[in-house]
């Protein structure tokens, strides 16, 4: 069989996703083995341009020059993989989507703010099909893997969609809402094995939300536990402000 | 010779971030010598504004996934200064050991993956898989221990989950310290073929005379952590008037701010703090740098990575003392806090400006934030070593080209993209960008 031709892009992120990449080890030395990477300017300098099986698309789109840049990279590759919340729900960069876009402009650059465009941010599925999500901040290596299985052999990977509280009771956490802190864990997509909360912090819902979630069921927790809505509601926008836009 | 010379480097290969070399000879005369940032602005400053002092750390580990322990310490530095917290002993223990390990992972990528390349004639790690196999497995080796190290200590190195304001949510036991302990040994060997191999590579000459910027401090420990802001022009301030040291300005061509502090341009980074803190590197560090001849002030910019590989000696060295210590000397596991929003006021709130200065793996890195008396980040304002690189290494360029200019374009371009390189510019960081109208 002949190797897969494969690109790593890289739009508006902190590059923590393909870094999760090098993280693998030796093992990575096993992922490259079986596919041909033409293209990935964090750490190659050759360059493909050319049609490609796999695109693979870290981070979000935000100015006229990365609408442009991901349509041709669609254009050119046959499966268009997103990895980390940045590309799968647009991200912390979707933050910047509370302010007016030239009140933010102003603040960070002054009276220079012209000199940096930019548009609402972006998920790339909001801007060009996407084939597979690989959701996380950053992604989780062993979902990664099992996602880059599944396209090559091009049959479907459905990421988990239920909440981060089945896994999290299966590893046996004290729930963070006894522990009188609010948690996004009930209303975010599993698939993380409770990363954060295992390592005693909360869930921030980088993963995105279920596609069904338990409103009522999440509202009874709040009630019980006295926490206002207002402050989930800005805890969801961390991460999931950009689920607003069409 | 009177030579004409058009490069236009599109994204710069190998360097974390978006950038592009501009560089226009005519008639043997130098017109343009430009580092254009390009990386989309991600106004990090600006979406800071209302959010919790204690959701800070969170979301500008996110600036960057290299530095992304770096941006967490500065970041609690900053809010705890504005709180007025003082952390305890055990856990500035732990966030210096937390450091070393970043310092240690980020170099190790930085010289196998992004420099060894140019060395030794290739375009990329992946043609090494077939010529330099051995060379290649040491350094994923290297970098996935580190990565584990930090996996135990803080729950992940790509965007750490444990170090909060306050303190850490999760500490590791006592079978944690002892795979630490094991793991930082077992790449002891590599540590040292790593320095023979370094030994072997041959750096460009060049030499540009500038200020270096770095922390010092009074006490004999190496700054990184913590430190007053030094420069080797004799400059000393206190962290709070990081200002002063920045003077930083726009340019049109870059979405990253550019600084001065007493010339045209100062620089930060490995090199920077090994001008001014040499002295007071591991033993076994300083042996080192004597046998690859790397003496302060060091003024040939390419040997930042002769530096770095020193430093990556030291915090080995000194991350094995931390843990050898912590060994004896049991962590208190009172310390174990859960904070979450501090919807539940354990931790006091109040009023005030903090800042935050750490030296990560490209240099001194500032985080700034005003908060209210709920605890609100009311303004905020990160400062990124590659921001404070960018002009000198624009300086630097318009010294090398004319030096080189009897060299063909695609010599003049690689030698000019090794040397930005060799800075280990983080342009995904620089451009998280600063906000100038500060409301004092």
């Amino acid at each position: 069989m002949k190797k897969p031709k494969v690109g790593i892009f890289d739009f508006a992120c902190c590059e923590g996703c393909q870094l999760q990449i090098a993280n693998m080890g030796e093992d990575v030395l096993s992922v490259l083995g079986s596919i041909d990477v033409l293209e990935w300017r964090e750490v190659m300098s050759e360059k493909w341009g050319k049609k490609l099986d796999i695109a693979i698309i870290e981070g979000s789109i935000t100015d006229p020059h990365a609408v442009k840049r991901i349509k041709q990279i669609r254009k050119k590759a046959k499966i268009l993989i997103a990895i980390g919340s940045c590309a799968t729900i647009g991200g912390v960069n979707g933050m910047k989507n509370n302010f007016g876009l030239d009140d933010i402009r102003k603040y960070v650059y002054g009276d220079s703010y012209r000199f940096f465009p930019t548009e609402l941010t972006k998920a790339v599925h909001q801007v060009v099909k996407v084939d597979y999500f690989v959701h996380g901040c950053p992604m989780y290596i062993p979902e990664f893997v099992a996602l880059i299985k599944a396209a090559l052999q091009g049959i479907p990977y459905y990421p988990p969609d239920y909440p981060v509280c089945v896994e999290c009771k299966l590893n046996e956490n004290v729930c963070m809402y006894d522990r009188q802190v609010t948690c996004l864990g009930p209303v975010t997509r599993a698939g993380c094995n409770s990363w954060c909360i295992n390592n005693g912090n909360i869930c921030y819902g980088c993963r995105g939300m279920v596609s069904n979630p338990n409103e009522k069921g999440a509202q009874d927790v709040l009630a019980k536990y006295n926490i206002p809505m207002e402050l989930i509601l800005n805890k969801m926008n961390m991460y999931n402000k950009c689920r607003e836009l069409t | 010779m009177k030579k004409n010379v058009n490069i236009n480097v599109e994204y710069i290969t190998r360097v974390e971030g978006h950038g592009n070399i501009v560089i226009n000879v005519k008639d043997g005369k130098l017109e343009t010598c430009r580092l254009d940032i390009v990386e989309a602005p991600r106004f990090f400053e600006g979406m800071l504004r209302g959010r919790s002092v204690f959701e800070a750390q969170h979301i500008t580990s996110r600036i960057c996934g290299i530095c992304a322990c770096g941006h967490t310490l500065a970041s609690i530095q900053a809010a705890e200064d504005a709180l007025g917290i003082i952390p305890t002993e055990q856990t500035t223990k732990l966030r210096k050991l937390l450091l070393d390990l970043e310092m240690l992972d980020s170099h190790i990528l930085h010289i196998y993956v992004l420099v060894a390349p140019d060395l030794l004639g290739v375009k990329s790690f992946v043609p090494l898989i077939q010529t330099h196999g051995e060379v290649v497995r040491r350094a994923l080796r290297m970098k996935k221990t580190c990565n584990d190290l930090c996996d135990i200590l803080v729950g992940r190195h790509v965007h750490p989950i444990s170090a909060i304001v306050g303190g850490f949510t999760k500490l590791p036991r006592l079978k944690d310290i002892d795979a630490m302990l094991n793991m930082l040994i077992s790449i002891r060997h590599d540590m040292d073929e790593t320095v023979e191999l370094a030994a072997t590579l041959k750096f460009p000459e060049f030499e540009r005379d500038t200020e270096y910027v770095a922390l010092v401090s009074d006490d004999a420990e190496y700054p990184l952590l913590m430190g007053d802001i030094g420069s080797t022009d004799g400059v000393r301030m206190h962290k709070k008037e990081y200002r002063k040291i920045t003077n930083e300005f726009v340019v049109p061509h870059s979405s990253a701010k550019h600084t001065k502090l007493s010339r045209e341009s100062y620089a930060v980074g490995a090199l920077a703090r090994f001008n001014l803190n040499a002295e007071k590197l591991h033993p076994k560090a300083k042996q080192i740098a004597s046998a690859v001849g790397l003496k302060p002030k060091c003024i040939n910019p390419f040997l930042n990575t002769v530096a770095q590989l020193v430093e990556s000696v030291h915090c080995l060295e000194h991350a094995t003392g931390i843990l050898e210590d912590l060994k004896n000397n049991p962590l208190n596991y009172d310390e174990e806090i859960v904070v979450g929003l501090n919807e539940q006021r354990r931790i006091p709130v109040r009023a005030g400006n903090g800042v935050g200065a750490v030296e990560v793996p490209r240099g001194v890195l500032f985080h700034n934030y005003h908060t209210d008396e709920n605890g609100a980040i009311t303004n905020a304002n990160c400062i990124i070593p590659t921001n404070q690189n960018t002009a000198n290494i624009e300086h630097d360029m318009m010294k090398l080209v004319p030096e080189i200019l009897d060299k063909s374009e695609e010599e003049i371009t690689l030698a000019v993209e090794m040397l930005v390189r060799s800075y280990d510019p983080c342009i995904s960081c620089s451009t998280h960008l600063m906000n100038v109208k500060f409301v004092k």
